[in-house]
């Protein structure tokens, strides 16, 4: 495996991306809604709850929170939406064949395809996620009287959890672009990972599935074994001898 | 250079190649010739380690085409410009060769010299900042030969080149094959297209799962008719016909006002033949050796074996 040849496919994918303007779109504005729309509520609960109280305040931190594990529930789709073009996009435009035919191999092409997959959606769901902290520890700190991020949660939501829910996007893109012909099938079928996230979400909001340090971690080993599992069938999805000869 | 020696391909119950043998040399045009379903782009793809073979063996310089170490160093050699010219549509005619030319490790320079030669080549250099996806067929084609070569390979396949070509980009893609055939590339041409095969390769394979017959073009032509001269006279009469077939026992056929006939040594039996046929009174307008085409050779070649 060498991470050169893997970059340049993924420098190659990302410039595809760059044309592609309504993907591009989709990808950028999810994390830029959260990142403003959601403190902007907040500041909006807060303005009309004026008095606020030490319990308003209480319950306000676990909506903050909640709304974080939004970023998460991004990184699980957004990077569909590029992975699945990337793969079946390349099947409608019969580009995988002369790609196999350089001296690439296949986990170097699904490697950069990984990449070109997951930058993106990870650089504007970090974005947001920096826009998201610096507003609401603009609305809380009058309140909190201290900053109230970055914290532990969101330092395991972003370095954790948002990338193994983005690779569990892509692999689960992989294995889906491999049976399907159509990008907008591809999509649709992949952004049905979402929907074990939304779960934990509401199981968050019920405080059935704490959202904390310790709960969030245990989230991450369980989907860094998925994930594990998820890339065992995407490497045997995306062989060469599949591609060419199972591939339509 | 290439070699392959009872070389098999099964999906499943179907066999799309059997038991292929065959030796292309440095610096030789070789072309494979059949009709769609042959086995064609199977066997390029089994050569260009792109599909793994059920028997037999593969070698390109040497190397085996099964071993997942060769099969990187024979796809550095190679050059592959498959069926459907696959270039990435998005990205600008220098964009889809500067990728392919990292994938193959150039450097700066040295892709900048290729990329630059083969657009000069191909008359492409005012099309190098279009998005692939806008051109003609023909110049995806050309783009595509490009992207083939621009790593210098030392073997190059090309899988049905001018196939949905209109003629004049098919007439430019065979010349650019031509110009690299006197570079003395060894080519591995598919191609079901006869006038191509007959003017661009040194030999050729017809291939329809097996391999049915191999040679020059001129040794296929051989192979089923031998020489025939045609004599075009200004009348055939019964005692021409009958004086000619008194002086050989080959075959002779009567086509309007020619005949057609076998020979072993046209040389040496022509002159004969005209001065009997003068002397049973015949007029002779115009003798001619009758040769047939690479596309009788090849309907009866593939006829006889349905």
């Amino acid at each position: 495996m060498r991470p050169s040849i893997a970059w340049i496919i993924a420098a190659k994918e990302l410039s595809i991306f760059r044309k592609k303007k309504s993907i591009f779109a989709s990808v950028v504005i999810f994390p830029i809604f959260v990142g403003i729309g959601l403190p902007l509520l907040i500041h909006f609960i807060l303005a009309r709850s004026s008095p606020v109280t030490p319990d308003t305040l209480s319950g306000l931190l676990i909506v903050v929170n909640a709304f974080a594990f939004f970023f998460i529930m991004g990184a699980a789709t957004l990077p569909t939406a590029i992975a699945t073009y990337s793969i079946v996009g390349e099947k409608q435009e019969q580009s995988l064949e002369p790609l196999l035919a350089t001296p690439t191999t296949d986990s170097e092409i699904l490697l950069g395809k990984t990449i070109g997959a997951l930058l993106p959606p990870l650089i504007a769901i970090w974005i947001g996620a920096v826009i998201f902290m610096g507003l609401i520890d603009y609305f809380l700190f009058g309140l909190l009287g201290h900053l109230y991020y970055p914290n532990a949660v969101i330092a395991v939501i972003m370095l954790l959890l948002v990338p193994l829910a983005a690779i569990t996007a892509v692999e689960v893109s992989v294995i889906i672009s491999a049976r399907v012909n159509d990008v907008r099938t591809a999509q649709q079928l992949g952004s049905l990972i979402v929907i074990p996230f939304a779960l934990i979400y509401v199981l968050g909001e019920i405080n059935a599935f704490p959202l904390t340090v310790r709960y969030l971690l245990i989230l991450s080993a369980i989907i860094l074994v998925v994930d594990i599992v998820l890339f065992r069938l995407a490497v045997a999805t995306f062989n060469r001898e599949e591609i060419l000869t199972r591939w339509r | 250079m290439i070699d392959t020696e009872g070389l098999t391909r099964k999906f499943g119950d179907v066999t799309a190649v059997e038991d292929l043998s065959i030796h292309v040399g440095e610096g030789e045009v070789f072309g494979l010739l059949g009709p769609n379903g042959a086995g064609k782009t199977t066997t390029v793809r089994m050569l260009c380690c792109l599909i793994g073979k059920t028997a037999g063996e593969a070698r390109i310089a040497g190397l085996d085409t099964g071993n997942e170490a060769d099969s990187l160093k024979i796809r550095q050699m190679i050059g592959l410009l498959p069926e459907n010219v696959g270039l990435y549509g998005d990205l600008t005619v220098e964009r889809n060769l500067n990728f392919y030319g990292r994938l193959y490790g150039l450097g700066e320079m040295e892709r900048k010299e290729s990329i630059g030669r083969f657009l000069a080549m191909l008359d492409l250099r005012d099309k190098r900042t279009r998005p692939a996806g806008t051109l003609s067929k023909g110049m995806k084609q050309k783009v595509a030969i490009a992207r083939a070569l621009v790593h210098d390979p030392e073997i190059l396949f090309l899988d049905e080149p001018t196939a949905n070509l209109d003629p004049e980009a098919a007439k430019t893609v065979r010349d650019f094959i031509l110009a690299l055939k006197k570079e003395e590339k060894t080519i591995f041409l598919n191609t079901h297209n006869l006038d191509e095969a007959q003017k661009l390769c040194d030999r050729i394979g017809i291939l329809r799962t097996h391999l049915l017959r191999i040679g020059t073009p001129e040794e296929l032509k051989e192979s089923l008719w031998g020489s025939r001269t045609m004599i075009q006279l200004a009348e055939v009469t019964d005692t021409i016909v009958a004086a000619v077939q008194q002086q050989t026992r080959n075959r002779v056929v009567v086509e309007d006002h020619r005949l057609v006939i076998d020979v072993t040594n046209p040389e040496k039996e022509n002159p004969d033949l005209v001065q009997i046929i003068v002397a049973a009174g015949g007029r002779v307008q115009l003798v001619q050796e009758f040769a047939p085409t690479l596309e009788d050779v090849y309907l009866q070649i593939v006829r006889e074996n349905r």
